[in-house]
């Protein structure tokens, strides 16, 4: 035994560390085009096999019966350098998706959860979600049109925000706002750590 | 390269064969579900016997020479996550890859990672 390091494949290649960022809010709220300004997204697709009955559907022949649903995640990488790469997940907004959701969330570093102050109640459930679950997150407004509704303190207010919990405005067209979000996450994960 | 073969059908008309043809109906991969961002590798200087693998089995295996996401490889083979972590954990079994789980975040705080992936973000 000369050595301890190599176990099956000799010389393996170097095995870069990978972070997974969660972008999560409700539907319309710019999730895509959050990821869009700062990586190069693909869809990436998801077909889960349900098992029925659901609620309150009839089983009329007594067979059970598979059905699956289509959902297509927003999924963006950046790298950092060689080793060090980042991978963005949006998380499928609607309520019925919600099966995927513990799949991403697991291991996920940190959420920006995306609010469009129009409808914040939307972004109700990926609060409750990730406060449930502890995993570390900050909320981005999405200001549409430069259009900001409501300030920083009032969003914390109708969410029922943890104070420690960062607010902030963002417009998600914008690569360099959209940059500063995922940096202020990176950033917030740190202070958590400490 | 499955998916660009010419078709009349477009892609509005969905699979001509469901997804989970591919698993043989089978919807849960054999052993721990792979991580999305786990890092797959084809082990080298094993002799593959191609005859019993799949297409799909051959060109992840191909597609993973470099260490390579699940993510990475659902989105460049265009097949469902399901499947393709179905896929992975056939090759598994059969000791063709070998898998880097990514560190979990409770042991990650590694400040310096952190900071590099702040600044890096910084810099875009």
């Amino acid at each position: 035994m000369a050595s301890a390091g190599s176990d099956q494949a000799s010389g393996p290649p170097e095995i870069p560390v990978t972070i997974k960022l969660l972008v999560a809010g409700g539907f319309g709220a710019g999730k895509t085009t959050l990821v869009g300004s700062v990586s190069e997204i693909r869809p990436l697709r998801t077909e889960e096999a349900l098992s029925e009955p659901g609620v309150g559907v009839d089983i009329l022949d007594g067979v059970e019966r598979k059905t699956t649903t289509t959902v297509a995640l927003d999924f963006g990488r950046i790298t950092i350098r060689q080793n060090l790469v980042i991978y963005l997940f949006g998380t499928p907004g609607q309520e019925r998706f919600w099966f995927m959701w513990d799949e991403l969330a697991r291991g996920a570093l940190g959420a920006v959860v995306l609010a469009d102050t129009r409808r914040l109640a939307d972004c109700f459930p990926s609060v409750d979600y990730f406060e449930r679950r502890g995993t570390p997150f900050i909320v981005a407004v999405n200001c549409f049109n430069g259009e900001q509704r409501h300030t920083p303190d009032r969003v914390r207010d109708a969410l029922d925000l943890d104070p420690h919990v960062p607010v902030l405005l963002c417009d998600a067209r914008d690569r360099q706002s959209s940059k500063m979000v995922f940096v202020a996450l990176v950033e917030h994960v740190m202070t958590m750590a400490r | 390269m499955p998916a660009t073969e010419d078709h009349w059908l477009d892609e509005e008309a969905g699979p001509v064969v469901r997804p989970y043809a591919l698993t043989r109906g089978r919807t849960r991969p054999t052993g721990e579900v792979l991580d999305l961002i786990a890092l797959v590798t084809a082990v080298r200087g094993i002799e593959v016997d191609r005859v019993s693998l799949d297409p799909e089995h051959l060109a992840l295996l191909s597609m993973c020479r470099l260490p390579a996401s699940v993510a990475d490889l659902a989105a460049d083979l265009d097949l469902p996550l399901g499947v393709v972590q179905i896929l992975l954990a056939d090759l598994r079994s059969l000791k063709l890859i070998a898998v880097h789980h990514p560190t979990p975040p409770a042991q990650l705080p590694d400040m310096q990672i952190l900071r590099e992936v702040a600044d890096g973000l910084r810099r875009l």
